[in-house]
């Protein structure tokens, strides 16, 4: 794509200043490392990372009540295998599994369907994480229990919506944003209308963008082409998948099923309707609406994390004394050097290229 | 975990389909995408589910759009170099 890489530069240098482009996907940060794009893009453009991970805003505590819950007896735990290595505030749930608790790593959330009508004498539970891709599949898995009469299916609700989160980040003005690159898969399900906020209310430019190194170049021109002309829109370049008003069959679907709520993101905190909990009618859906194993503080990040700060873009994960040393992906302090698309874990897989210049 | 893999379809029976993703054959459900699908379109997959048709002809014309502007830029500054463009 050396056009592209040409229109950047020349862009660049016309803009004339130092811009800060925030990708807030993992599989973005996860591609853009892939490809060097940050070692061939101008100087004048910083790539921060943000919190685009839903593995690594789970809290110590869900993550802590959730062994709790998988080692009853009559419990059956089913996640996707991002959540196993997740630090709690003492295990994670894949140490629990080797303690004997009943957890089963699934592809599909449907799979938990098959397990529970095996297991009629256990109640299944569902870890129910991920952001907007994700949320219409669990709410399917839901919609299918509830037809076909699947009484032992439950969820543990910990979805996450991205706009609220995004609309935070910006209203704390802890940092500054020239541009977004938005997520792909996300904006699948939602749209690019929904985004509007960020145009309207903070006139940053934003392209919802996909996941090949020639998407994030083009994706890069585009936002820096906004920037050049003193716009501040919601373009789409991932134009194969994602329509302006997204996908209205699973957004209906998912609040059919679900209705927003107050969430906690570790290290950032709680965000006003950036959750979601079972709605009325299929509150039984909810593991804790049986199981109330006891009401927990908000977390703390072990000693010296700064997860927080490097979900926000503040810091870049070199920049805490932890990474590398204490904290690696084979034994993780943080979540965010937990999953495959979490900003530690990716910085420290491509530390020999990138570890000098941070 | 938003990865998601634009499959193709190579058998449907109602919601369910067999698609073929980089070589291997997986069952997806059907009932998120919005619009129908044929034998033979590409369907974007996560989880065992179809969450959209791939249309990669908008995708083209995009890709187009860009080079098309980059192409222009490049030309208009050749005309008429540092002049109106000034930056904001």
């Amino acid at each position: 794509m050396h056009e592209l890489l040409k229109l950047i530069e020349k862009l660049s240098k016309t803009i004339a200043r130092k811009l800060n482009i925030m990708e807030v996907c993992g599989t973005h940060t996860a591609e853009i490392f892939k490809h060097g794009i940050r070692d061939i893009l101008p100087e004048s453009i910083t790539l921060l990372s943000g919190p685009g991970c839903p593995v690594c805003v789970t809290s110590i505590n869900d993550i802590d009540k959730t062994i709790e819950i998988s080692r009853q007896d009559d419990i059956i735990l089913t996640t996707f295998g991002d959540m196993m290595r997740v630090p709690g505030s003492r295990l994670s749930l894949s140490d629990a599994r080797a303690e004997g608790a009943n957890i089963i790593v699934v592809y599909s959330p449907m799979i938990s369907l098959d397990i529970a009508r095996l297991n009629q004498n256990k109640k299944i539970v569902f870890l129910s994480t991920g952001f907007e891709t994700t949320i219409p599949l669990i709410a399917a898995t839901i919609e299918e229990a509830e037809q076909s009469r699947i009484d032992n299916f439950h969820i543990y609700p910990l979805n996450k919506l991205l706009p609220p989160a995004l609309n935070f980040l910006l209203d704390s003005k802890e940092i500054a944003i020239d541009g977004f690159i938005l997520p792909g898969h996300v904006s699948t399900i939602i749209g690019s209308d929904i985004y509007e906020f960020i145009s309207s209310k903070y006139s940053i430019p934003s392209v919802i963008t996909g996941f090949t190194a020639d998407d994030i170049l083009t994706g890069i021109a585009m936002l820096l082409r906004q920037i050049y002309e003193e716009r501040s829109d919601i373009e789409i370049q991932y134009s194969s998948v994602v329509k302006k008003q997204g996908n209205k069959k699973a957004l209906s679907l998912i609040y059919k099923y679900f209705e927003p709520d107050l969430a906690y993101w570790r290290g950032i905190g709680l965000i006003e309707r950036s959750g979601l909990s079972l709605g009325q009618g299929f509150k039984h859906r909810d593991i804790n609406s049986i199981f109330n194993i006891y009401e927990m503080d908000l977390d703390e990040a072990p000693k010296g994390c700064m997860c927080g700060y490097v979900l926000k873009g503040i810091m870049t994960p070199p920049e805490c004394s932890l990474f590398g040393q204490k904290c690696t992906p084979s034994k993780p302090m943080g979540a965010c050097m937990v999953s495959d698309e979490g900003n530690c874990a990716i910085y420290y897989k491509y530390r020999s290229a990138n570890f000098l210049k941070k | 975990m938003c990865l998601a893999v634009p499959s193709k379809i190579i058998t449907k029976n109602n919601l369910l389909a067999i698609v073929d993703v980089y070589g291997a054959r997986r069952e997806v459900s059907l009932v998120l995408l919005p619009e129908d699908v044929e034998e033979g379109d590409y369907v974007l997959v996560h989880a065992g589910f179809a969450i959209q048709k791939v249309d990669f002809e908008a995708a083209k014309e995009t890709m187009k759009m860009q080079l098309l502007y980059a192409a222009m830029f490049e030309s208009e500054e050749e005309k008429m170099p540092k002049a109106g463009l000034e930056p904001a």
